[in-house]
Parts: structure tokens; sequence; C-alpha cells
């Protein structure tokens, strides 16, 4: 049974209907703060805007409040009210997503202490390109992670994981030609370094927006859809039991 | 329930109180397995049940399989028929005048219904407890030698060892051990519907039916009788009716929704829980209005 838009409203204790709704409402708002951490850290990095990184950094600390004020709603409704089914499902799967924004929120904030520092070594215009592509891709994999959890669209969840999978080989291929730069230039090695590391930040963004993914698909469907092959997945958000 | 929800909500909102430890052992012995209704022995085979009571039909059609040795829960709100149907197994609706029934029930391949069953040994075989706790005005002991004597058991020794087997099983040996010839009315609510249950587990039936059992009692016995629930599943076959939602799914294996005389969904209690398959059972169990 597929789970639809409006089904958190219909309780009959309206004011059941009212947490539920708070903790969507929360946990959307954090998720549009996270996803502005993305494009500012990016931005930042790649225009070399030391002020803009510092204001990442400070806005992480907003983040983890609002993490842990969440997984609160979340625990007191599960003591107070025992929900059942998609209501369960709704409280495990924003608990779940909270902590992956919340580790995107940290990984924007790294890129954004790399972005400090490579303004300090100076302009690398060495691995710019793949950034900014791969950033902007995760930035909307992030946002698009989001609106499927607003919508409880398992179609848009379900792209979300196939991109993934692309940044995930976009990645490789920029890996190796970091590596070939390096050996060819020595000297650029620390700066590359933390182009790397910039690099490997975006990826791990993009993985933390498809575990949001998959909580979406377990929201609606019923099903868990970690640790399974994109096919069987869309097996899942396929079949209509 | 009540009172852990509060020990949790107390842990969570002040954080002084130290962490409450469950007293649901249940939950804990749980098999963490899969269960399959494939591939259990079935204990009580309902087919085509249908039961009018003069013009009004109350069940239409019901069709269901109650494994062995497990425990079946009935949900649905008041009036959906699952009382009715608990008490078709043991055939109390007989008692009713104008009761209608058509369909069978197979208890061990056996159709209850069919001519020439022997009632008295039929509700022997398949026993019930209901809401309120309702034993004998005799003493502790006679309640529960009660089904044993009325079977023509004579020797002392015999019901002796009967009786505190039973006792011990109902987890009720260690409080009452000592007032054995006391009156039962003098015992809590817990204790008497301990005390019930006792009774009717002393003549070895194969199916125990319990109707509310637990829905006069306060909290720690409620807790009381889920633990025993837990334990007697390991001999009998349970099928409990509880208006208690969280508590049909602390205590059974198995789960049917009901609803205007109508099987809606059976299943896996986990499954059932967690993401039932029919909108009806999800509204129900979620507290929305359909």
């Amino acid at each position: 049974m597929d789970l639809t838009k409006d089904a958190h409203s219909h309780h009959i204790s309206q004011q059941f209907n009212e947490e539920l709704e708070m903790v969507r409402n929360h946990l959307l708002e954090m998720g549009g703060l996270v996803e502005r951490q993305v494009g500012d850290a990016i931005k930042a990095l790649i225009e070399a805007d030391s002020e803009l990184a510092s204001k990442v950094k400070a806005n992480d600390e907003r983040i983890n409040q609002m993490e842990l004020d969440i997984d609160e709603e979340c625990q007191r409704i599960i003591a107070r009210r025992q929900p059942a089914a998609s209501d369960l499902r709704l409280i495990i799967a924003a608990s779940k997503a909270v902590n992956d924004l919340e580790r995107i929120g940290d990984e924007s904030a790294k890129i954004a202490r790399l972005a400090i520092q490579l303004c300090e070594h100076g302009e690398s215009p060495r691995g710019y390109v793949e950034i900014r592509h791969i950033g902007d891709r995760v930035r909307r994999m992030t946002q698009e992670a989001l609106t499927a959890f607003a919508r409880l669209d398992v179609d848009t969840a379900l792209q979300v994981a196939h991109e993934d999978k692309d940044v995930d080989m976009e990645y490789e291929s920029a890996m190796r030609e970091l590596v070939t730069f390096m050996m060819e230039d020595p000297r650029s090695i620390k700066r590359v370094m933390n182009v790397i590391w910039s690099l490997r930040a975006l990826e791990r963004i993009g993985d933390h927006a498809r575990n949001i993914a998959e909580d979406v698909i377990y929201l609606v469907k019923g099903k868990d859809v970690r640790h399974i092959s994109l096919a069987e997945m869309q097996r899942h958000v396929e079949d209509d039991s | 329930m009540q009172s852990q929800t509060e020990e949790l909500v107390m842990t969570a909102e002040t954080n002084t109180q130290p962490k409450g430890h469950s007293i649901d052992m249940a939950a804990m012995g749980r098999e963490s397995k899969k269960l399959s209704l494939e591939n259990e022995p079935l204990a009580l085979t309902v087919n085509d049940l249908r039961l009018s009571y003069g013009e009004k039909e109350a069940l239409h059609g019901v069709n269901m399989r109650i494994p062995k040795k497990r425990v079946t829960a009935f949900i649905g709100p008041s009036g959906c028929g699952k009382s009715t149907l608990l008490r078709c197994f043991n055939r109390m609706n007989d008692l009713v005048d104008g009761c209608n029934i058509t369909g069978e029930i197979l208890l061990d391949n056996q159709n209850i219904y069919e001519k020439g069953v022997d009632v008295a040994e039929l509700r022997r075989r398949v026993g019930m407890v209901f809401q309120k706790p309702n034993p004998f005005p005799k003493s502790i002991y006679e309640n529960v030698a009660y089904g044993l004597r009325i079977q023509g058991v004579k020797k002392k020794r015999v019901i002796d060892e009967a009786v505190e087997w039973a006792l011990r099983s109902a987890a009720l040996w260690d409080e009452v051990k000592d007032r054995l010839h006391e009156s039962a009315l003098g015992m809590s609510g817990g204790q008497q519907q301990r005390l019930v249950i006792a009774r009717t587990i002393a003549v070895k039936p194969e199916v125990l039916l319990l109707d509310e059992p637990a829905s006069a009692l306060d909290p720690i016995s409620t807790l009381k009788i889920e633990e025993l629930i837990h334990e007697l599943k390991n001999d009998f076959t349970i099928v409990i009716v509880t208006h208690n939602m969280q508590q049909a799914a602390r205590v059974s294996d198995y789960t049917a929704f009901m609803y205007m005389g109508d099987l809606i969904e059976f299943g896996d209690t986990d499954q059932l829980f967690t993401n039932p398959q029919e909108k009806q059972t999800e509204d129900y169990i979620t507290g929305r209005y359909g």
C-alpha cells in the first residue's frame, strides 16, 4: 500500500497530526539550510571567498542544534504515541535523514575549511572544473532527495540513487587525473591534496543524499532498500504490493 | 505500558532519572527470524464461517488459519466481530438465542460444528478466559482442581500435582502457595485473572482463548499477564482478542484485523504493525479516520 502526501494529517488526534507535521517541517527546514551550505561551500572554494567560507563554518553549529532538536522530537513521539505503520516509518526515516543531513553539513564545513586553506596558498585552477561539476551535481541531488521526502516521491528518490552512481564514477576519473598531475608536478602536491579532500567531501555528500533517498523509499513503500543493487531497488519501487 | 511510557518521558525531559529498564521480557526473547504462515502446523482452520444473530449477519464468510503454539491476536473496532469469532472456537455462541452459524471450523481436521461433537469435551480442549476475572467462590486450590474433579479425577496426589503445575505455569504459585485454602475472592484482580488462567490450563487444553484478558487490570498486572502469555505459548495455541493495539503488537506472533464482520488482513505481527498491506488496517492501527 503506497503512502499519499496528506497521509499524516488524518489522525483522530489532531495533536498527533501537528506533532508529525512539525517533525516533517523541521526536517525540511534543516534540509533547506544544509542545501544552501553545500552551495555556499562550493562557491567559496571556487571563488576563493574566505569570508563566505567562514560563514559556512559558523552555520554548522546551527545545523548540529537542529539535529538534536529533531531527534528529541522523534524520541518524544515514540515514547508518548507509540506510532505504528507509516507513522512509525515516518519517524524512523526522519531520524535517519536528519543524521545524513547533519553529515552533509559537516562535509560542507570541511570544504569551507579547505577553501580557507586554498585561499592562503593562492590560486590553484587544477581540479576546479571537476569540483564545480561534481559539486553542482551533489547539491542538486541533496535538493532532489529533500523534494522526494517532502512529496513522498519514490521516482525522484530512485533518480537520486542513479545519480549517486554517476557521481562515484566521475569522482574516480577526477582522482586519476589529479594523481597523474601530482606525479608530473610534485611541487603542487600540497595544493592538489586540498582539492582531492574537497572532491572526497563532495562524493560523500552524494552518498548521504542517496541515503536520504533510500529513507524516502522505505517510508513510502515500507521496503528496506539499503545495500542492494540499483536494479533491485528499481524493482521494489515499481512493485505495487 | 503506561508506567513505562511515563518513565521514558521523564527520562527524556528531566534526564535526572536513571534509565528505566523494561519489564517486557517477552519482547527480548522473541525470535528474530521471520515467521511464515505457510510452514506452520495449524491448530484451527476457519472455512467460510457465517454467523448471524437473528436477521443481522455478524460474520460474512471468514476464512482463517490459526497456527499451533503461536499467539494470534484479533484486533478491530467494537462490533467488528472479533469476539464473536473467538466465541465460535468453543461454541459459546450456541448459547445465544437466534444465533445461526454456517461454514466450518476444523480443530485437528475435525469440524467442531458437526453433529455428535461433545461440546463439553470441546470446551475442555478449547479453554476460554474472559475480560472480568470470574473465580468461583471457593478456595484457590478448589478453583484450580474444579475441572479435574468434574472429569472424575479422585486421587488427591494427582490433583495436588496438577494444581501446583497449573499455578506454577500461571506464575502464581509463589504468591499463593501458603494460602491455597483461602478464598479466591480475597486475591487482587490481577491474581484472580491468573488464577482463572491456571484453572483453564489445569485440564490441559490445546487452545486457550483470551477475550480482553487484561483490560480490567492495572499496567503491572497487565505486563504479568503478557509475560504469562509468552510462557504459555510453548504449550498451548493462544488466541487473544484485545482493544489495546500495543498489547497485540507486544504479545502476538500473528495478528488478524477485522472490520464490520470481515477479516481484512491476517499476517505476521511485525509486518502488520510496520507495513500493513490494506489501507483499512493502516488507518485503524495508526488511529486515523478512514
